[in-house]
């Protein structure tokens, strides 16, 4: 059992990375003027949200290895199904708070003649962290939720060996009670604490909380 | 173009014929104005009559429609390719973007940067000032502005006139040939008019530098303005010294603003 | 194994894929039609005034939302016959969507019911309306438009989750899918074909649910950013 919490453990870290970057980079390119960059990143989004997370799951362990002639371990396809599904809602959350941030902020800075980069990188950027930070708190937990769902390509992570040991003692209650509530203690006691810290550290450095 | 024209007057800013607008209206209308160099022009005139439109073309935060605005002779909207004038892209626009500063309304400060980072942002990452030498600028301007006492503050601790005057210290920073001011006090508390006034005081009679201000501080434009334009529907109606466009208008549109204004003071 | 795209084998199972879409929907339907209520009771109970109903349900809301729907699924499935409770696969899925889901359409209420200004319930008190006429009358048809992009959000979202069933055999498009693809060892057809499915109901769900809310926004003159 405790193997499997660091399975948990390790797909949920590698696939929140990967999700925070196809966050940045679709959300970055749904606020594109260009007409081919905002189509690309608008499909994307859409075909992630509009199909089932479990899908996808099957899809890229069980089709894509044949379709590209690859051998994808479980593991591996685990994290980048739930990275590309939940990058897909992370990059609707940085678009939002992007759009959040006034519009006068860009005027100022182009006002102090900035470059487009310079703008984004220490203008626009640091100011969406209050706004990002609360949606994306909630996107994390959903996504540790979601982790459970990689043992049904036998990725053996927590769930997975929750159903093997229920297999051999066949004590439903224990187990799967037991798997309820480490996942309960993950979240509640491990997760939300630290998204919270980094919440107050986030609006603190925006100056909007200080003293 | 009528480049003799300009060799001959030379002025620092130039609108020909500068027409914007939004959808089917016109916020511009084949606008003329010539700014000299050290001279301080007043916009004033109805909410609408696209006074603040006027700085942002100059500002390049509005693309233009038609007709060019030049800096110092030279071509700022456009530029030219093949012999004849095309539309500006972001690169020359950027060239020369940096010689002109904007103090905005609602102040614009970054909110997550203190005071001073605010005024040497720019400086260093776009001048290419080394940090030294940026804080060091920053530092004379806002103790000129009185702020030095809080430059390690965030924005959002400061009154709207401290604000106002760190905005000022930044498009300083710049070291902008034109400073343009979009009704630096309308956003203001009226107690904390008077020490933003001051500020604008000081740098048009110790420092001499070029201004372009909208305001609706008849007084105050009446005391600091070498110039005053009156505009009405997207056209400058009258313009001239302060003298003649307060005390002997003679448009009738100048005469009946004035009473309005003056009445509801 | 053949990697080319069959046509034909993709038409031999279409039926019976779609037969699996027939029952995915109803799953959903039903589990959300459960949730609605469960939902309400949760809101309610944490709205009450008595202390230890109010943090119990806190506490079960908080625990549900916190867990995986799939523990859960098997949680429910398999526990309940140790204590002499059968349920079929069918049950425990519309228990196990209905509470889960519930959790969060008792956050979406609470947090319409939060979004009406004090200001009118004070504007009922003053002009001494009952209780139901405060509510029926002034309170709910404020917060509806504000709930309804959430409840939108997790009718899709439900839908979306119900592939999940098939782990504990409910038999739906998932394990239609599942089916033919164990049968012919062909999963190519079977699984892009359910994903093509939930694309084409998702989308345009997604897409009316959005006009809806202007809709209903517009109805009550709230005009939408």
């Amino acid at each position: 059992m405790f193997n499997g919490i660091g399975i948990t453990i390790a797909q949920m870290l590698c696939s929140t990375a990967l999700a925070i970057i196809i966050s940045l980079i679709f959300g970055l390119m749904r606020l594109s003027s260009n007409r081919l960059i905002l189509g690309i990143a608008t499909v994307y989004i859409e075909f992630f949200r509009g199909t089932s997370l479990l899908i996808q799951l099957y899809w890229i362990y069980y089709v894509l290895p044949l379709l590209i002639n690859i051998s994808l371990e479980a593991f591996y396809a685990g994290f980048i199904a739930l990275g590309l599904n939940f990058g897909a809602y992370g990059a609707e959350i940085v678009r939002g708070s992007i759009q959040a941030v006034p519009r006068q902020q860009w005027e100022a800075a182009k006002s102090l003649n900035m470059s487009p980069i310079l703008l984004m990188r220490r203008i626009i950027i640091p100011q969406t962290f209050p706004h990002l930070l609360p949606p994306f708190s909630n996107l994390l937990v959903e996504l540790l939720k979601a982790t459970a769902l990689v043992s049904l390509i036998s990725v053996t992570d927590l769930f997975f060996m929750s159903k093997v040991f229920n297999q051999t003692y066949w004590m439903s209650l224990q187990v799967f009670g037991t798997a309820l509530i480490i996942y309960y203690i993950l979240a509640r006691f491990f997760l939300t604490p630290f998204l919270r810290w980094l919440e107050i550290l986030a609006a603190r450095k925006v100056g909007k909380l200080i003293g | 173009m009528d480049n003799k024209e300009n060799i001959k007057h030379e002025p620092l800013v130039r609108f020909h014929e500068v027409t914007k607008r939004y959808g089917s209206l016109t916020v511009l209308d084949k606008l003329n104005l010539d700014i000299q160099a050290n001279e301080m022009v007043s916009i004033i005139g109805p909410s609408g009559s696209g006074k603040t439109t006027v700085l942002r073309m100059l500002m390049t935060l509005e693309m233009i429609d038609e007709g060019v605005i030049y800096l110092e002779g030279k071509p700022l909207t456009h530029m030219e390719s093949n012999g004849s004038l095309v539309l500006a892209d972001e690169k020359h626009i950027r060239s020369i973007r940096s010689n002109i500063g904007m103090v905005f309304q609602q102040f614009n400060l970054f909110p997550h940067m203190t005071v001073l980072q605010n005024c040497v942002e720019a400086p260093i990452n776009v001048l290419g000032l080394k940090p030294d030498e940026a804080e060091e600028r920053a530092i004379d301007l806002l103790g000129m502005v009185g702020m030095l006492d809080k430059k390690d503050e965030h924005p959002s601790r400061l009154s709207g006139g401290q604000q106002q005057r760190v905005a000022i210290a930044r498009a300083l920073a710049m070291r902008p040939k034109v400073m343009l001011l979009d009704e630096v006090t309308s956003a203001l508390d009226p107690e904390v008019i008077g020490e933003v006034l001051s500020v604008i005081r000081k740098l048009n009679s110790e420092h001499n530098l070029t201004m372009l201000m909208v305001t609706h501080q008849m007084g105050f434009a009446r005391e600091v303005s070498d110039r005053v334009c009156f505009f009405y529907e997207g056209k400058i109606a009258e313009q001239g010294p302060p003298s003649q466009i307060f005390e002997a208008p003679k448009n009738e549109r100048t005469k009946q603003f004035l009473s309005a204004v003056l009445n509801a003071n | 194994m053949n990697l080319e795209w069959r046509w034909d084998f993709a038409f031999e199972i279409l039926p019976q894929l779609l037969w699996g879409t027939v029952y995915t929907l109803m799953a959903a339907g039903i589990g959300y039609f459960i949730a609605i209520f469960i939902g309400l009771l949760f809101m309610l109970g944490q709205r009450t005034r008595f202390y230890v109903v109010n943090r119990a349900t806190r506490e079960v809301v908080e625990f549900i939302r916190s867990t995986p729907l799939l523990v859960q699924l098997f949680f429910v499935f398999f526990v309940a016959p140790q204590f002499g409770i059968k349920f079929s696969a069918w049950n425990a899925a519309m228990i196990t969507l209905g509470l889960h889901y519930g959790t969060y359409l008792s956050e979406v209420y609470r947090g319409a019911l939060e979004a009406v200004p004090k200001q009118q319930w004070e504007a009922c008190k003053a002009l001494n309306f009952s209780v139901s006429r405060t509510y029926g009358k002034i309170i709910l048809p404020q917060a509806f438009p504000v709930a309804l992009p959430g409840m939108g959000n997790y009718l899709v979202g439900i839908f979306k989750d119900t592939p999940m069933l098939a782990t504990i055999g409910v038999v739906e498009l998932m394990q239609s899918a599942n089916t033919v693809g164990s049968l012919t060892y062909r999963f190519l057809e079977p699984y892009t074909m359910v994903g093509i499915i939930f694309l084409i109901i998702s989308l345009p769900t997604a897409f009316g649910l959005r006009k809806l809310e202007t809709v209903v926004a517009k109805r009550q003159g709230i005009s939408k950013k």
